[in-house]
């Protein structure tokens, strides 16, 4: 993941600034969750199929050497050179590497998280590579020399406008064309250059598959498939995560996949790549298996469920926080509920502090995640193992303390709410001290006249409780 | 039957009249209703702000204070802290301690599928929206799930509000959207929360509702306050006050 501290008070802020955007973006996301419902309507027993998936997940994690070794084999038997890059250093230099010893100056990208968190594209611009990203969202965001704002739909944040304006500047469209259609063409005629000038195509993977060694790589653009099939040279790169055991295990995935990311019935292109092509003498294909702090989470038995995401998006599209912070609040590649889950694992409980408090813990996360990775109950037991290292501000710590140690005296807590309720006129204008984000932007309501304990003690436990001859109610 | 009044700690201070609507309306319905003042807060801030050593000193109070007793709260979330988060916080449970966060009820659940009452003889004729609150409906399941695929069954809530005479139930179009308040997260992320606050407010507006209510508090303390500082939008009122209304 990226290298800098997440600021997620300080950067959601920043976007909230901009309410009209704010309003906009909630409502592009929420209409992928709308879209989301009504494709898991038509699946008879969609919640089987995500108990399903899930059960492959655990299995998965719970056999990741086996399956890791099975995979490997049979890849290699298909004629996969296989690389293992331990940590995100490893994978940038395989990669130079390959290119370089095939003389590349041109490479094309598709989709991949996994290289955006390990930070390829800047490393390989840095050593003289030129990495074009072949994925419309993700060239858009490339431009701007922005990373993506979300896992699925990367230029989300963007209105066309401003796509419009980017694309007068890069690729010479004409000056304030915002039209959906003819931007699009104009970038698919760029990259169609860039393709047919590359000399290696780089993809993500989404599915490895151990029985047969074969990879399973889901676009809607059909760009990775065009990348491998143009170029001698072909770079997989997977989290050592992506695996599963069987093909039949792969079509559960593809079935809940698209689904929840988009609404779709499935990607449009769902390629399955066993090896080089063998129609094409000299055709290359390599794969990068990377851990990358992986491992931390498979030895976190609290944790480690997270690894199972399939990277679909859908607890970002459902999360009412993501949905009015953006992605880049998270200061993570992947942003969102999952994002705030991986990153303590993957960065460090130091720098990641902020984003398991960036939640109201709704749990609507939980109810979409397809392969039911328990999201706010992870959110949650990060929260404890935060408080527990020492990152949770000594301020909210300390008044935790010492509202459990009050609230341990009825008379005290009491005495409490007494001298609140006497203030409370001076408190409407405004709370002081750490509770005046309460006021800033609510009135606090009327102060009653006396507490629920006063009442019964004075009258409630007095009124009586029902004769026989009321219970006849119901 | 006898049952233990459980107050969240700021309804007791702020919003006693939902509590007091809780004792009536348990009354009417035929229970007995004790409550003990030795009870302060079941430790949910704490909780979830990560602080489980805190917490687990108010649960451990909590759990011996209603040892073994059916106990009723008007306020999903207090009460999935006690039957769902007890068990998060490295505390040892006695049998009785798991009898007792199994037996703490949230009020509209308890008065439908417990006692088996949905009329309460209320009448409450305006127009008014529902705002489920996310702890009650996805960790209680107190209502159809708008994520899940489960087989449509009613909630409590909407059961109860169904027989209420003159009351129109409207349901926003958003069915289940958090409304932003989220605990301590409404102060420490206060400009989002009161973001998420007033989007959820212009959706409980839907359909002309005049009133918005729900069965916890804290959600509609949070709400009303946006409600009265922007001027527009439905009152807030806890579903205890619109069935204890006659």
């Amino acid at each position: 993941m990226t290298a800098r501290v997440p600021q997620f008070h300080v950067d959601s802020e920043k976007f909230l600034a901009d309410q009209e955007r704010v309003g906009w973006h909630d409502g592009a996301l929420w209409h992928l969750r709308y879209k989301r419902d009504l494709a898991t309507q038509v699946v008879p027993d969609w919640e089987k199929l995500r108990d399903q998936a899930a059960a492959i997940k655990a299995h998965v994690l719970d056999h990741i050497p086996t399956l890791l070794s099975q995979f490997i084999t049979n890849a290699e038997a298909a004629g996969w050179v296989v690389h293992l890059a331990p940590e995100a250093d490893d994978l940038k230099r395989i990669v130079l590497d390959l290119l370089q010893k095939n003389g590349v100056t041109k490479a094309v990208k598709s989709k991949s998280m996994l290289t955006e968190e390990c930070g390829l594209n800047h490393h390989l611009e840095a050593n003289g590579v030129e990495v074009v990203d072949t994925d419309l969202g993700e060239r858009i965001v490339q431009l701007r020399h922005e990373p993506p704002s979300h896992i699925v739909v990367p230029a989300i944040h963007l209105k066309r406008g401003e796509i419009g304006e980017l694309f007068h500047e890069h690729l010479g469209t004409a000056k304030g064309e915002d039209d959906p259609i003819r931007l699009t063409r104009a970038a698919r005629a760029d990259l169609r250059k860039r393709f047919i000038g590359a000399q290696a195509g780089l993809t993500g993977v989404n599915f490895a598959v151990a029985d047969s060694g074969a990879i399973v790589i889901c676009t809607n653009e059909g760009n990775a498939d065009l990348g491998t099939a143009l170029q001698p040279l072909h770079i997989a790169c997977m989290g050592v995560e992506k695996l599963i055991p069987t093909a039949a295990d792969a079509g559960v995935f593809l079935r809940l996949l698209a689904r929840s990311a988009t609404g779709q019935p499935i990607t449009t292109y769902s390629t399955h790549i066993r090896g080089p092509d063998p129609t094409r003498p000299g055709h290359q294909a390599h794969l990068v298996i990377v851990d990358a702090g992986r491992r931390r989470l498979f030895a976190d038995d609290e944790h480690r469920r997270a690894l199972s995401c399939i990277r679909c998006g859908a607890c970002l599209n459902t999360c009412p926080v993501y949905r009015r912070a953006s992605g880049h609040a998270y200061g993570t590649t992947v942003p969102g509920p999952i994002g705030a889950v991986l990153a303590p694992a993957m960065i460090g409980t130091a720098k990641a502090k902020e984003l398991p408090f960036a939640s109201t813990l709704c749990g609507s996360c939980t109810n979409v995640c397809p392969v039911k990775i328990d999201l706010h109950d992870q959110l949650l037991s990060w929260r404890r193992r935060l408080a527990r290292e020492g990152h949770v501000p000594f301020s909210k710590r300390f008044a935790m303390k010492i509202g459990a140690q009050a609230l341990s005296y009825p008379w005290l807590f009491s005495l409490g709410g007494k001298i609140a309720r006497t203030f409370w006129g001076l408190a409407r204008k405004g709370i002081p001290g750490p509770h005046a984000g309460w006021t800033k932007h609510r009135d606090l309501p009327p102060a009653p006249k006396q507490s629920f304990r006063g009442w019964w003690k004075s009258d409630g436990q007095n009124q009586g409780n029902p004769t026989n001859k009321d219970q006849d109610h119901g | 039957m006898d049952v233990h009044l459980f107050v969240p700690c700021y309804l007791d201070q702020v919003h006693p009249e939902v509590a007091m609507a809780t004792v009536t309306v348990l009354r009417r319905a035929g229970c007995t209703v004790h409550y003990s003042d030795q009870q302060t807060c079941c430790g949910q801030p704490m909780a979830n702000t990560g602080c489980a050593d805190d917490a687990a000193v108010l649960a451990r109070r909590h759990l011996d204070l209603f040892a073994g007793k059916t106990t009723v709260c008007p306020s999903g979330s207090c009460t999935s802290m006690v039957s769902h988060h007890y068990h998060d916080l490295g505390l040892r449970l006695s049998a009785t301690d798991e009898k007792t966060m199994h037996r703490t009820f949230e009020l509209s659940d308890f008065l439908v599928n417990v006692l088996g009452v949905t009329d309460l003889k209320a009448r409450f004729p305006h127009k008014v929206s529902l705002h489920q609150s996310c702890h009650g409906l996805r960790e209680l399941g107190l209502g159809v799930m708008s994520e899940r695929r489960d087989p449509p069954k009613l909630g409590p809530a909407e059961v109860l509000l169904a027989q209420v005479e003159g009351l129109t139930l409207v349901m926003p179009e958003r069915r289940d959207e958090c409304c932003g308040f989220g605990g301590t997260f409404a102060v420490a992320e206060a400009d989002l929360s009161a973001r998420m606050g007033h989007d959820r407010c212009d959706q409980l507006s839907q359909g002309d509702a005049e009133y918005m209510t729900g069965n916890d508090q804290s959600c509609l303390m949070h709400l009303d306050g946006i409600r009265k500082r922007r001027g527009k939008g439905p009152k807030a009122i806890h579903l205890a006050e619109i069935l204890a209304c006659q």
